[in-house]
């Protein structure tokens, strides 16, 4: 091990040793009293390591004999990862303490999970990929499963980690496919050997299994059956994790297979990525518009999303990824925010889900109502707010692919999807007068909330730089 | 015969018979013996491979670990084998139908089975200067530390998620306390009582 080896995996490093100290400090001292601070700590250590990552110096290359690649694309995902997983944990504890659910191992599972995403992001060998990816997955299903004695919980994760599971099988057939064919689980190497134009069809078999298997963790369609189930049955601040940072990891991690190891095989793989994109976006959007359960809705609506990140992939090119780290930026903000509010939703201290609790809400709460609107009209990417420019930049990224079918069906998702969002927003100023729903927020999630809503009006200026940071990682992805 | 296709032979047809008990024995201890039978089979096949690492391995994980823990799986939870086998008869057609249709397609591999110009085929691989276990044991700890390291975090995960999902801290029940019971008088915990005949206490 060199010296830059061990620079490249230093915040990996940092974290899972702190996940460790901290797990048994919490377990010598007040086990379960200590959740708070192990909270605060969790996020404060994740909010420094991505300061560091984010500012500190950058050095590029290959770590551990070309295991991890260090470079621009894996660090934007790195920080946003460890950005969002923070924010999510300050914004859920309240949540989860009132909840009864206020575990230790909670933060410290998050934490170990973040390490996994990590790896998986700078992955460059399949190897690296499935162990950064088992060990992102084996701690959400736990975390899905945490609610113990509820069944709804229980099933969540046991769903969870069977399908899982699965899908894990299935990447590890491609995977093996791939390294049979290719001779080598090295990135580098399968670059090599798929190469030159076309690719055998023993690759393209690994290929399609190893997308299957990543298609699975981002939810997209066909392998999106266990999303409404899980996120409805978790608990809502596990929920809220589902839907932000381990997305991102796995779209960060979808761009660097395609690229970093099957990038001379473009045309092989953009047709896939572009029909499952096509079939996310409109089941989302079409299946969500019967859901009467606000977490359910939540996922049709992340199946939908996805479909729109992956438009960016399918365009195979570096403004194509541009825009889905762009995309992928917008969206874990707006998730960010609106499951800060989704989580405070409770009647008589029991959480309450339902779509119809909001009816009226605006008259009670007519300042988090309106954050609300703004989130819900940028989920749905109505114009003034930042989703809107989101869409656009993806939608951008296929017509210059020359796939301006494409990006006409995400236009059509787009308004249909639309349909649902809107609704919401209906209920909460001119829905029937009903017993209203309570919203009682700890400050973080109030900011979380806010911050999300007033970055979707301020963002639209510059986007607050993320705009050139993506597209210095799309560059260091493609190139 | 040589001594190794003798060896070959014994280790092929214990697979084969320990195989065919697991799944006929009516009890299912002895169907997890039979399994574990098997399994020290493969074990010697795996070394007349010449890959003792795995052979090994085969043995404290399989026969050590995940064959004992079957056992007590069997023998604690109360699972009715013959309820489960009741179907047994329902679908042996089908099931016969997919084992021809599965043999004929070995046959069928085998019968177009070409070797190559000029390819050697090995009874048994040729000793190298290095034992496959060594081998490994050079690169699990330089090349592939990484992902040896993210292994054990993985096991880590799994150790926390067991106690999260299971353990329930009950304060409702005696437990063991060695000192309190070593420092224990016998004067003050035993009381000797004459008792009458025909009373009682």
């Amino acid at each position: 091990m060199t010296a830059f080896d061990l620079q490249a995996i230093l915040p990996e490093l940092l974290l899972a040793v702190f996940a460790m100290f901290a797990l048994l400090a919490a377990v010598y001292t007040g086990k379960d009293k200590a959740t708070p601070l192990v909270t605060w700590a969790t996020a404060g250590v994740m909010l420094a390591l991505a300061l560091f990552i984010g500012l500190g110096e950058a050095v590029n290359g290959r770590a551990f004999g070309g295991l991890l690649f260090e470079d621009a694309y894996g660090r934007f995902a790195q920080v946003g990862i460890l950005v969002a997983a923070a924010a999510v944990l300050l914004a859920g504890q309240d949540t989860l303490v009132r909840r009864g659910l206020g575990r230790f191992e909670y933060p410290l599972l998050i934490a170990l999970a973040t390490v996994g995403m990590m790896i998986m992001v700078s992955a460059g060998d399949l190897m690296t990929l499935y162990m950064g990816l088992e060990l992102q997955s084996l701690a959400l299903y736990v975390v899905a499963a945490m609610r113990r004695d509820g069944v709804k919980s229980t099933e969540a994760g046991m769903k969870y980690f069977i399908l899982g599971a699965l899908s894990s099988g299935l990447l590890l057939y491609g995977a093996s496919l791939t390294y049979g064919y290719a001779g080598t689980t090295g990135f580098d190497g399968i670059l090599a050997a798929a190469s030159g134009g076309e690719m055998g069809l023993g690759l393209l078999f690994g290929l399609t299994f190893v997308v299957a298997g990543l298609a699975f963790k981002v939810s997209a369609v066909p392998f999106h059956m266990w999303t409404p189930d899980v996120y409805e049955g978790a608990p809502t601040p596990v929920t809220a994790f589902f839907a932000t940072a381990p997305k991102l990891a796995a779209m960060a991690l979808f761009g660097r297979v395609l690229f970093d190891a099957f990038g001379q095989a473009v045309g092989d793989w953009s047709q896939i990525i572009a029909l499952m994109a096509v079939l996310s976006m409109f089941l989302g959007a079409v299946a969500a518009i019967g859901q009467r359960d606000i977490k359910r809705l939540m996922a049709y609506s992340s199946i939908s999303h996805m479909g729109f990140a992956l438009i960016g992939l399918a365009a195979g090119s570096q403004y194509g990824v541009q825009a889905m780290l762009v995309y992928m930026a917008i969206y874990l903000t707006m998730n960010v925010g609106t499951f800060a509010f989704i989580m405070s939703m409770e009647r008589d201290g029991k959480p309450v889900t339902e779509i119809a609790a909001l009816h009226q809400y605006a008259k009670g709460e007519p300042v988090k109502a309106l954050a609300m609107l703004v989130l819900l009209f940028s989920l749905a990417g109505v114009p003034p707010m930042v989703g809107f420019f989101g869409k656009l930049y993806v939608l951008g990224a296929a017509v210059q692919a020359d796939m301006t079918l494409l990006a006409v069906a995400g236009v059509v998702a787009s308004v249909i999807g639309a349909f649902y969002y809107l609704r919401i927003v209906y209920y909460m100023y001119f829905g029937e007068a009903e017993e209203r729903v309570e919203t009682p927020m700890s400050p973080a999630a109030w900011v979380m909330l806010m911050g999300a809503a007033a970055a979707m009006l301020l963002g639209v200026i510059n986007l607050f730089g993320v705009e050139g940071a993506a597209a210095q990682a799309a560059a260091a992805l493609v190139n | 015969m040589t001594v190794a296709g003798f060896a070959f032979y014994v280790f092929a047809l214990t697979v084969l018979v320990g195989g065919l008990f697991t799944v006929v024995s009516r009890n299912p201890v002895h169907a997890v013996l039979w399994l574990i039978t098997a399994f020290i089979g493969a074990t010697g096949l795996f070394v007349l491979l010449g890959a003792e690492f795995i052979a090994m391995l085969l043995m404290i994980v399989y026969v050590g670990a995940v064959a004992v823990l079957f056992l007590f799986v069997v023998m604690m939870l109360d699972v009715d084998f013959a309820e489960l086998r009741a179907g047994m008869a329902k679908y042996l057609p089908i099931a016969l139908l997919i084992g021809v249709i599965l043999l004929v397609e070995l046959g069928m591999i085998l019968g177009t089975w070409v070797t190559a110009d000029g390819v050697e085929m090995l009874a048994a691989p040729v000793a190298g200067e290095v034992q496959n276990t060594a081998a490994l044991g050079m690169v699990i700890y330089t090349d592939y530390i990484l992902l040896f390291q993210l292994a054990g975090l993985v096991l880590l995960v799994a150790m926390i998620g067991a106690i999260v999902l299971t353990m329930r801290h009950r304060r409702d029940i005696k437990r063991q306390n060695v000192v309190e019971q070593m420092h224990r008088d016998p004067k003050a915990a035993i009381r000797m009582i004459d008792v009458k005949p025909g009373q009682g206490l």
